[in-house]
């Protein structure tokens, strides 16, 4: 008897959660509304035979619990019931079915006005091509990728040379105008997905999938990798963001196309050595650090992180938070270097100086540090030489009072909290599972033995 | 085949009751103690799937609270969870705990036609699980890959336990397979070949037609992750590159080139669907045994119920890629698949309605067993209807891969298999060890967690509508996701720990009840079947004593018109106790 | 996948044409009194063979994967075919010689002939070993010629088709072992009957399956 009180509970308190959760479809931003359609046809159809079967399952537990005398009916079948069961709930079964089919059809095949677009993943990152003036992309192959060439441009195919390469978690698209996502692995299973636009697709290495949409609405909207691909699986963050078409222009006007890439500006270390004369006043002459300052060495630092880090402060994404005191006070200093010449040499010149390990300021459990530092291998290396594929940076004789202070301000979102700075996110995920103080000491001492 | 014609039945009634404890108890040949090894066995380490759950759990309802859990051993229990409930818990325990014990004893047979082999097969299956524990202690760990085990990253650098790990995982469900295989073979032939007199097909209960499908879809099934494991043992070990494209692992270019990801995703889902219904089969049988039995009705609409499991059991074959139309497969496929999945609701939603019409006019009995088939129909036909949402292929657009997915497999899968093998186990403990469970600790025990997985996995829907994707460590700050949702996320781990704790109660009625409980006698359900005629409970090794059983009528012959007993069991002949021939309503 | 399917697709046929039939045109509630007298056995066969036969129709299963994965492979432009070495001709002959044996010493076994059963187990045996030692060669010949396993696909798949089919074979040999050393040991041929016809019809299952990879890896 309880069990029929309680199923008729469940099913109105499933309606009424269904109907009172503020935990909901994303509010659409895209041309999908047919998806949300179908979903809707059948929760109708759906919810109708859920409140029916277990009802009236509730009621016969009522009506037929055991009674003293009483006495089940013998009734092996009844064809005619059946038949009529059958037919309904094949009719319902249509009824999903047939308008979904339509919408399918509609998602495969790709409106022939789409502009197109690329989507590449990677462990764990989201990297664009644009396909430039000429609307069409040019080659890529998985072998011609390395540092230099994180795209896998085949430099001979003149289609590629007005490509647009963003290297950057986020890619603009214009809005009401339907766009075909080309999706592309350059290592193993990703999946493109976007909650406010419905759809998502994986990203297959060794071929090409593809999914499109029409945006329709303005804003920032995030894409998550939705196909698991290894440890960092939940930090692949990128986004989306819609723009009227004169933003987008000037979005992609501010990329580089690959052929501007290949004339890279080419750092000069003794003319960096002016630049330098800033720098050296807190990070030391040979560039090896002063902890009074709380300037950390950077010396042996590759160019590449150099060169992000140099960046992002110049752009803002990085010591701008309010309680970031150190890095507040490195951006105006970053902001010295005019141009991307500047930064070139200044980094050429910090190349020129000699490496030597930073002392160490900090104990910790080597022992426990080693458990710890299993998580930062996958990316930083076994040596913690760092992975310049990875986006993970060495840490490897580098100054460890840094580490500490830069790992606590992942875990507090000093650092990484900046909507593009997609690789501070990461290490923001990575951060806050280091919850104490002493597991930072205890994985930072470990560092300082490799 | 005719170019056998030995009656070798004959032969196989000298059972001797062995003697000493090794020969009765650890290398036994009586399918009944190989049925409580493999259930023993299953449990134990459906466990520990159980507590990795609830570890990862704490995880996700209290982000980076407990240092325990990083992203590794996240991922690692994640996949270890996922392989152990749904292969080494509720296959072995459906087909190798199950099967074992109900075949013979429901067929009238004095055990399995290849004793010996089935005793191989439970103590292969216990090496693969060995095998698979093992795997958490080797170099790296436990594959982290998930329970798919995706190939490139299940072998590739970035994921963890990609270098012992997967390994042992890949050979632990090859030694898997041959148990199943040699467990398998016994089965099918015992069902074709060991009935008693009077047993025909039709005859027998809904048991051991669920089991017996299931078993045929395992048969054909698991080569395809056989196949599909040595293919990718093959690419780890030896360099080949069967699945592995040209790709890039930690910066470096790879020199394998032109695998296929996608075939592996083909071959897993082979077996991977027909396997979903290797687990509901079993369980649509018992529990129409289940309804049958404590509704003191016969189960409506039998040959419909029959038909059903053998439809399913066909169609099961040809939907496998409704779990890949987000793939990256030739989107054309999405409309073939689509239709096959959305007819085989049709039968499956005939069974719902034949249990809920077996309820109709009964008299119906709420002991624990049948509360907990209640709540499976009432779980099966919440989980059967989402899948509706995710079979249909458009809207498994927005829907794979979030929590709507993991929300609709748990239910269908999870929940309502686990509801059916608990209500199992009490229904049929009374035979295993000839006393009662106790009844208010099963009732608790059905209460808490039946209630407790609805609250768990309801919300979980509506996380999976926000669009919150499965499998991450931490969600972070994400635009489309309010802080509600880490509330309800939260809540959910709490009732997950509170059905995690519940399932004491079920150990504990178990063990105690084996010394403490009441005598239960032969057939204290007053049942038809079979098993329930024994001349000893628990039944002696060879079942039957001197001379095999006899069937007169199908296995549903409750309340017969006429009848003072509300029950006749299937031994009873016609002169005795006329069937209900002019009764039914089958005109 | 469309072969895996075919493959499955008749044996699942099979099986459900034949469960239907069974199970059309009864009405399990009403007691039928030709029902009481059904033996309870569905074949008219031994145990056994109904065992094998399952047990056949799972090894088919395993194969019609591994080809339907192979034509699936085949298809990416890595692949480079290799040059099957001549030797497998005079393989594929001993396999056949092998099964025909054995199907000759099944007549005598049925005959209750003993001394031809001896012999005849012994011709089969050596001829399977023959077989088998053949393919071994085969892969050497391969290696030697550079086409390694790890080099392509295609490669791959020859020594992993060749290693499953060489395993079912040594299997087979297992049981014809057993049956080998008991006649040896003076036991009657009435006594291996059973296992030696079984065996007949797992080596020729096995020379079909052998024939059609064969077939498979010179067209391709």
């Amino acid at each position: 008897m309880p069990i029929a009180v309680v199923l008729i509970l469940l099913v109105v308190g499933s309606l009424v959660f269904h109907v009172l959760s503020p935990w909901t479809f994303t509010p659409l931003a895209s041309n999908w509304s047919q998806i949300d359609d179908t979903i809707n046809i059948t929760f109708w159809v759906t919810g109708f035979v859920f409140v029916a079967v277990n009802l009236f399952m509730a009621y016969a537990v009522i009506k037929y619990r055991a009674r003293e005398g009483n006495k089940a009916t013998y009734d092996p079948e009844n064809k005619k019931l059946e038949t009529w069961l059958t037919i309904l709930t094949s009719v319902g079964v249509a009824a999903m079915l047939t308008p979904g089919l339509f919408v399918w059809g509609d998602f495969v095949n790709v409106p022939d006005d789409a502009m197109e677009i690329e989507a590449v993943g990677q462990q764990w990152h989201w990297t664009y091509r644009l396909p430039g003036a000429d609307g069409q992309f040019g080659n890529v192959k998985a072998e011609l990728i390395d540092n230099e060439n994180p795209f896998g441009m085949d430099p001979e195919d003149p289609l590629g040379r007005d490509d647009v390469l963003v290297e950057n978690g986020e890619v603009h698209l214009p809005i009401n105008v339907p766009v075909k996502v080309n999706l592309r692995s350059k290592d193993v299973l990703h999946d493109f997905a976007v909650a406010q636009m419905r759809v998502k697709m994986d990203l297959v290495p060794g071929m090409e999938t593809y999914l499109w949409f029409t945006p329709t609405k303005l804003g920032s909207f995030e894409v998550l990798c939705e196909e698991l691909c290894g440890i960092a699986h939940h930090t692949m963050r990128g986004s989306i963001v819609v723009d009227n078409q004169a933003d987008f222009d000037a979005w992609v006007a501010s990329y580089p196309t690959y052929a501007d890439t290949q004339n890279e500006v080419v750092g000069n270390a003794q003319a960096g050595a002016a630049q330098y004369a800033v720098c050296a006043a807190c990070h030391g002459q040979q560039g090896e650090g002063l902890q009074a300052l709380n300037a950390p060495k950077i010396a042996g630092q590759e160019g590449w992180y150099l060169r992000r880090q140099l960046n992002s402060y110049k752009a803002g994404r990085r010591g701008v938070h309010e309680d970031d005191i150190f890095g507040r006070q490195m951006a105006p200093m970053a902001a010295t270097l005019a141009n991307d010449q500047a930064v070139e040499n200044v980094i050429a010149h910090i190349q020129t100086f000699p490496d030597n390990p930073s002392p160490t300021t900090i104990d910790g459990d080597v022992m426990a540090g080693q458990k710890i530092y299993n998580v930062c291998a996958y990316c930083h290396g076994g040596d913690a030489q760092g992975i310049q594929a990875i986006n993970a940076p060495r840490m490897a004789g580098m100054t460890d009072w840094y580490l500490a202070n830069q790992l606590k301000n992942f875990r507090s979102g000093v650092r990484g909290a900046h909507p593009q700075d997609f690789y501070g996110k990461q290490m923001g995920f990575m951060g806050r599972n280091l919850q104490t103080d002493q597991q930072i000491y205890d994985v930072i001492a470990y560092i300082g033995t490799l | 085949m005719a170019y056998v014609s030995i009656a070798d039945r004959d032969h196989e009634a000298e059972h001797h009751d062995p003697d000493t404890f090794i020969t009765k108890y650890v290398w036994s040949q009586d399918h009944k103690v190989i049925a409580i090894q493999y259930g023993v066995i299953a449990i134990l380490i459906g466990l520990v799937g159980m507590l990795l759950s609830s570890a990862f759990r704490l995880q996700l309802g209290f982000p980076d609270v407990f240092s325990f859990i990083n992203p590794e051993n996240y991922y690692q229990f994640v996949t270890i969870h996922g392989m152990i409930m749904v292969i080494y818990l509720l296959t072995a325990l459906f087909l190798g705990g199950f099967g074992n014990y109900l075949i013979p004893l429901q067929l009238g047979a004095r055990d399995m036609v290849f004793p010996f082999m089935n005793m191989l097969s439970v103590w292969v299956y216990a090496l693969s699980v060995i095998i698979l524990v093992a795997s958490f202690f080797v170099p790296g760990g436990a594959t982290g890959a998930g329970w798919t085990l995706y190939p490139p990253h299940a072998i590739s650098p970035g994921t963890p336990g990609t270098d012992w790990g997967i390994v042992l995982m890949l050979l632990s469900l090859g030694v898997f397979i041959v148990a199943f295989t040699m467990g398998g073979l016994n089965y099918v032939t015992t069902v074709l070949q060991a009935r008693c007199k009077g047993m025909t097909l039709m005859r027998m209960p809904l048991s051991v037609w669920g089991i017996f499908m299931a078993t045929i879809l395992g048969l054909l099934a698991f080569p395809a992750l056989l196949v599909s494991a040595i293919m990718m043992l093959f690419d780890k070990l030896l360099g080949t590159s069967f699945f592995m494209p040209a790709m890039i692992q930690a910066g470096v270019a790879t020199d394998t080139v032109g695998g296929s990801p996608v075939l592996f995703q083909h071959l897993f889902w082979f077996f991977g669907h027909p396997e979903v219904y290797i687990v509901a089969l079993p369980a649509f049988g018992l529990v129409s045994d289940l309804l049958s039995t404590h509704a003191r009705k016969n189960i409506f609409g039998y040959r419909m119920m029959v038909w059903a499991i053998i439809a399913i059991g066909g169609l099961s074959f040809i939907v496998w890629a409704h779990h890949m139309y987000v793939s990256g497969m030739n989107p054309y496929f999405g409309f073939f698949f689509a239709t096959t999945t959305l007819i085989i609701a049709v039968p499956t939603a005939l069974k719902v309605y034949n249990w809920v019409l077996t309820l109709w006019q009964g008299n119906i009995h709420l002991r624990v067993p049948m509360l907990f088939a209640i709540g499976f129909i009432f779980t099966f036909t919440h989980g059967g209807l989402t899948g509706l949402f995710l079979g249909n292929v458009t809207i498994d657009l927005p829907l794979s891969d979030t929590y709507f997915v993991v929300a609709h497999f748990h239910m269908v899968m999870g929940v309502s298999p686990v509801l059916v093998v608990f209500g199992a186990i009490y229904h049929w403990y009374p035979k295993m060890t000839g006393r009662m469970y106790n009844e208010t600790l099963g009732k608790w025990h059905f209460w808490l967690t039946f209630l407790g997985t609805y609250s768990l996995y309801l919300p979980m829907h509506y996380i999976g509508f926000l669009g919150v994707p499965r499998r991450y460590f931490a969600m972070g700050n994400t635009d489309f996701m309010p802080d509600s949702a880490i509330t309800l996320n939260a809540s959910m781990t709490i009732s997950a720990l509170i059905i995690a704790a519940t399932q004491t109660l079920f150990i504990y009625n178990m063990i105690v009840s084996l010394k403490k409980g009441e005598k239960s006698g032969g057939n204290p359900w007053k049942s038809t079947s079979l098993e329930w005629q024994t001349p000893d409970t628990p039944p002696k090794h060879g079942n039957w004593g001197h001379s095999l059983p006899e069937v007169h009528r199908w296995a549903y012959d409750y309340s017969v018109p006429g009848q003072a007993e509300d029950f006749t069991p299937q031994t009873v002949p016609e002169s005795e106790v006329p069937v209900g021939r002019d009764h039914g309503t089958e005109h | 996948m469309y072969i895996t399917l075919i493959f499955l697709g008749i044996i699942m046929a099979t099986v459900i044409t034949w469960l239907l039939r069974q199970t059309f045109n009864t009405q399990p509630w009403i007691s039928e009194a030709a029902d009481n007298e059904v033996s309870g056995s569905s074949m008219d066969t031994n145990s056994k063979a109904v065992a094998l036969t399952v047990f056949l129709a799972v090894a088919t299963s395993i194969f019609a994967l591994f080809i339907s994965a192979y034509t699936i492979r085949m298809d990416e432009p890595d692949w480079r075919p290799l040059a099957e070495p001549t030797l497998l001709w005079t393989n594929t002959f001993m396999l056949i010689l092998a099964s025909v044996a054995y199907h000759w010493t099944r007549n005598a076994a049925v005959k209750g002939l003993d001394s031809r059963v001896k012999s005849g187990l012994t011709v089969s045996g050596a001829f399977t070993v023959l077989f088998l030692v053949g393919q071994v060669v085969a892969w050497q010949q391969l290696n030697a010629a550079g086409y390694y396993l790890d080099l392509n696909p295609a490669n791959a798949f020859f020594y992993l088709l060749t290693a499953i089919h060489g395993l079912h074979m040594l299997g087979g040999l297992w049981v014809w072992a057993r049956s080998t050393m008991k006649v040896w040991t003076g036991a009657d041929s009435d006594s291996v009957r059973l296992s030696i016809e079984l065996c007949t019809v797992y080596w020729h299952f096995l020379l079909l399956v052998w024939i059609v990879l064969f077939g498979m890896l010179l067209s391709t």
